[in-house]
């Protein structure tokens, strides 16, 4: 039986049909993290603040997403006059597909991969950076003054924070020795202690590592404490401000779609990927767990602390995490040096 | 040093504010269900005047001596009654509040010798036209008796339909008095 099921099934290994099936799988993996994600934040943000949060639509408000999506394909599209309309448009259509392909090189579970590259991590921070210039258009394109200002923002904020958040990829390339993430997880493999997060023998700041990074990608993400780009109470929605209907919605679930990705490459990086804390069972559900924790504590971040204002942001970044994200790179080259020169 | 300890201090102090957050996060709700559930009233809120019955007869104290109709400033007052044979007194069989002229000063309840009329804790009384506003509260006292299970005295002067139709119904005010049921 299972024989034949193989047997049967086999063709689906074959290229055309493993195409389709991933890209079937990571869209609609996307698309459902970014819908059920909004559910969580307001969830979450409303058991923060001791309110229910969504309850009216669906049991404990499950189909909130749903309507929410419904209600906003029932709006109209509106170009605003003197928009560039072309630009405009393209803009949703962009700001998703960087975030597709990325996740296509990221290892969900042994051998749970779209696209095994040697060279993924670099595809990841090649691609990732795309989808804020994205944004950047968007706000050029809708002739909107807080979305221009907006835009302005967002180039300034990645300019500041994709420094920090490289540097310290190139540490975790250094320490680890390689590009592909595959091989990043089969090293960590074992028991937590063996997670990045955790070489201290390496680098005794791994942990701060882990943290500058993490922070690095609430930066990326335009997510609280960092979301200067559409700070609501100064700038409407910034960059967003002139988009309606779905094309919102997809700048929105691209938000999410991003928040997925930094927190998988996060887990990849630090927390051991798809192994097990305790050495046994290795496998995609370690990934969710470890990916959903990291997810659960944006959510923490954003209802726990104030937006930051522009110079706080940007002094964050130059004066302490490039500072200290160097420091660390040194620090491990020398460790990395004087281990060799050791063994 | 100084910048690392700053550093380091700050970061503390990140990590105590998100030690609270989650704690909060585990708490039971303190928000009310509002359509689903609402808050009793302290015993001081002045929401429309509804008539008081006497305990015992369980009919309304009201002698219809008028002196609230001629005590109230918005003139948003009528009473009407009827002397029965063989009572001492008159019974009301209308008493319409206007309650879209009502400021709720209170003149009315100030003014009446007999303690027949008091402030209800009604504050669920958002209505889509003006009619609604319109209140008889000769009515809405026969809807509390009976929705109480108190002996119905019907008064013939004054019909009592389902409580529906009431202007403000007994269901209104059940939803004010319900108690708050906070749900962990």
């Amino acid at each position: 039986m299972n024989a034949l099921f193989a047997k049967t099934f086999a063709f689906l290994d074959t290229e055309p049909y493993r195409l389709v099936i991933w890209v079937v799988a990571i869209v609609s993996f996307v698309a459902l993290n970014a819908a059920y994600l909004v559910w969580v934040e307001r969830k979450g943000a409303a058991r923060f603040q001791r309110r229910p949060g969504p309850t009216e639509v669906g049991p404990a408000g499950l189909l909130q997403p749903v309507a929410d999506g419904l209600k906003l394909m029932s709006k109209q599209l509106i170009v605003p006059a003197g928009a560039d309309s072309m630009l405009f448009r393209a803009a949703p259509l962009l700001v998703m597909a960087p975030v597709l392909m990325s996740l296509a090189v990221v290892p969900f579970g042994r051998g749970v991969t779209a696209l095994d590259l040697n060279a993924s991590l670099l595809i990841v921070f090649a691609l990732g950076p795309i989808n804020l210039m994205v944004v950047m258009v968007g706000g050029w394109a809708s002739r909107n003054k807080y979305a221009v200002m907006s835009a302005a923002r967002v180039v300034s904020q990645n300019v500041a924070y994709e420094i920090p958040m490289l540097l310290v990829v190139t540490t975790m390339a250094m320490v680890t020795g390689t590009l592909d993430l595959n091989q990043i997880v089969q090293q960590q493999s074992g028991g937590f202690w063996h997670w990045n997060l955790f070489r201290v023998w390496v680098n005794p700041l791994m942990p701060v590592t882990f943290l500058i990074f993490y922070i690095c990608m609430l930066a990326e993400t335009n997510r609280a404490p960092f979301d200067l780009a559409e700070a609501e109470s100064e700038l409407v929605a910034g960059a967003y401000t002139e988009y309606g209907e779905m094309g919102f919605g997809v700048f929105f679930m691209a938000e999410y779609a991003n928040i997925v990705l930094g927190c998988s490459l996060a887990t990849v990086l630090f927390l051991g990927g798809w192994q097990s804390p305790f050495g046994v069972m290795p496998g995609l559900v370690w990934f969710l767990v470890k990916l959903y924790f990291l997810i659960f504590s944006v959510v923490w971040i954003r209802w726990t602390f104030p937006r930051t204002q522009f110079y706080g942001l940007l002094n964050l970044s130059w004066k302490i995490l490039i500072p200290l994200s160097l420091f660390t790179l040194i620090l491990s080259a020398g460790m990395i040096k004087i281990l060799r020169a050791l063994s | 040093m100084n910048a690392l300890q700053e550093i380091y201090g700050g970061f503390k102090s990140l990590l105590i504010g998100m030690r609270i957050t989650l704690g909060q996060f585990f708490k039971r709700t303190v928000t009310v269900h509002y359509p689903h559930q609402s808050l009793k009233m302290p015993p001081r809120y002045r929401g429309h005047i509804e008539l008081v019955g006497n305990p015992e007869t369980g009919k309304p104290l009201c002698i219809v001596c008028k002196l609230c109709e001629r005590a109230c400033p918005s003139g948003c007052i009528g009473v009407e009654g009827t002397k029965y044979e063989g009572d001492r007194r008159k019974t009301v069989t209308s008493y319409e509040l206007d309650f879209t002229k009502c400021s709720l000063c209170g003149a009315c309840v100030e003014v009446c010798r007999d303690g027949a009329i008091r402030f209800s804790r009604d504050y669920n009384l958002a209505g889509l036209t003006k009619e609604e506003f319109l209140l008889d509260l000769v009515r809405r006292f026969h809807a509390q008796q009976e929705a109480r299970g108190k002996p119905e005295i019907r008064n013939p002067k004054s019909e009592i339909r389902s409580p529906e139709s009431g202007a403000s119904a007994e269901p209104k005010a059940e939803t004010a008095t319900a108690t708050l049921n906070l749900t962990p």
